[in-house]
């Protein structure tokens, strides 16, 4: 496959950045789209040009690392897939790929196709956990857990914290990846004692780092790889209104480092 | 938006249902006996004086959304394809919000201006009736307010159950019933407002 590719060119976080053409030659259809990517790296380290910097990890869709908004589509253009699951064979020979990096202002560019997601991690610091006593394991029947809960919350968790949401939204929001990380835990008897603290703190962090609003378009739930459901959204929603009606005084929070 | 979006539906079935009174065609007496309540009862003013606050609220609250989420991703996809995963009318609530404003000022300035200003000054009311008559004589007009109720439609179509879902309304069980109720809302209740400037404009109301 003979290719041509934009590819956002930016040197760092507050230099100016631009749409760059890079034609690519003999690509297999059976490669993944950052194979691609390493062919055009290698072909530009040959030439001695700087190469294409995008996020990596595991390669197999588990990680979250992989990113890019590929002919404007977050991962692209298949369902239920990362950037790294995504072959070449979705592509037709010939075809102009558009590759740019996820853009909302709590995402800022790192380099290239590269942003920095920290703010998914403050946001999992103020609450994105359950504080349990470490020591023997208790015998699991004294937390009952039903299956449909059991298998909702695992649903929830499956959200790897791609950004592709806050990608993808046309507010840049991240309730889709907010409410994944509330509702895996308030679904389960550990994270009900925390439950309202941790939705209040949460939703404040993403404001404090200026994710816009939900106005409901459910573009996120089509283009999550994992497909975490937006009933996790009205999940959190309901949390939050009784958390904020009914919860005790918020004490002060840092937000996060 | 959603709690705001809600009390505002409230008061369109309110309005839609008094003003289909003219189609029982009899010279716009049932339709002036509400009108005439609507205009003059003292808990009605109170609940008007609630309506515009709840109106004034759901605009607020929709241009700090917008200033907001427009603030959110300063530097914009230099190619999008936002058509795949969702549907262009929810994507444009604040421009048909905005067209729907719009229309309720000519709106507003049309029937409920002119009517409270008589109200106040001589304490009678004019004739809403006829008032309506005359103003859809002209087809510029009708296709205005037809134009009105159509930018209605989709604001509903997408506002509706997107209502249910803010306010974390969202069960396997209901879904579907609030889409399809929401469905039928945003057409008939707009279709209703629609073919009254129609008819009128036809002299199928007498």
């Amino acid at each position: 496959m003979n290719l041509l590719l934009k590819i956002w060119r930016q040197k760092g976080p507050n230099s100016p950045g631009k749409m760059v053409d890079y034609p690519v030659t003999d690509i297999s259809e059976d490669m993944s789209f950052l194979e691609m990517l390493d062919v055009l790296n290698d072909q530009l380290v040959v030439k001695g040009e700087e190469p294409v910097s995008f996020d990596h990890d595991c390669r197999e869709g588990i990680c979250g690392m992989c990113s890019l908004y590929i002919n404007g589509q977050a991962h692209g253009p298949e369902r239920l897939v990362t950037t790294c699951q995504l072959h070449m064979r979705s592509f037709k020979d010939g075809e102009t790929i558009y590759i740019e990096p996820w853009r909302a202002k709590a995402f800022p560019v790192v380099k290239d196709l590269v942003v920095d997601r920290g703010a998914f991690d403050r946001i999992m610091n103020v609450g994105g956990f359950v504080s349990v006593n470490t020591g023997g394991a208790q015998d699991a029947n004294c937390l009952p857990v039903s299956k449909v809960d059991a298998d909702k919350a695992f649903d929830a968790a499956t959200c790897i914290g791609c950004g592709a949401c806050v990608a993808t939204c046309k507010n840049s929001s991240a309730m889709l990846f907010v409410s994944a990380k509330v509702s895996q835990l308030a679904l389960l008897p550990q994270g009900k004692i925390e439950a309202q603290e941790r939705v209040l703190n949460m939703v404040e962090q993403m404001d404090v780092e200026g994710f816009g609003n939900c106005t409901n378009t459910g573009a996120c739930e089509v283009e999550c790889p994992k497909g975490i459901s937006l009933e996790n959204i009205a999940r959190m929603n309901r949390e939050y209104l009784s958390a904020a009606l009914t919860g005790e005084e918020k004490k002060e929070i840092t937000g996060g480092f | 938006m959603g709690l705001t979006g809600l009390f505002l539906i409230s008061f369109l079935v309110v309005h839609a249902s008094i003003n289909a009174c003219i189609w029982f065609n009899d010279g716009g007496e049932t339709f002036t006996f509400y009108a005439h309540f609507m205009g003059t009862n003292t808990i009605v003013h109170f609940i008007e004086a609630g309506l515009f606050a709840g109106l004034i609220l759901h605009i607020v609250d929709g241009l700090l959304l917008w200033k907001q989420n427009r603030d959110a991703r300063p530097v914009q996809y230099a190619y999008n394809n936002p058509g795949k995963n969702s549907t262009w009318y929810s994507r444009s609530m604040a421009v048909l919000g905005t067209l729907i404003l719009l229309f309720l000022v000519i709106h507003l300035y049309d029937f409920w201006a002119p009517n409270r200003v008589e109200y106040v000054t001589t304490g009678e009311e004019k004739d809403l009736f006829q008032m309506m008559q005359e103003r859809f004589e002209s087809l510029p007009i009708v296709l205005l307010y037809c134009a009105g109720c159509f930018s209605l439609f989709w604001h509903l179509l997408h506002g509706f159950k997107s209502a249910f879902q803010s306010l974390g309304l969202n069960h396997s069980k209901y879904n579907k019933a609030v889409e399809v109720a929401g469905i039928a809302f945003s057409i008939i209740v707009p279709a209703v407002f629609a073919l009254m400037p129609i008819s009128m404009y036809f002299h199928l109301v007498h």
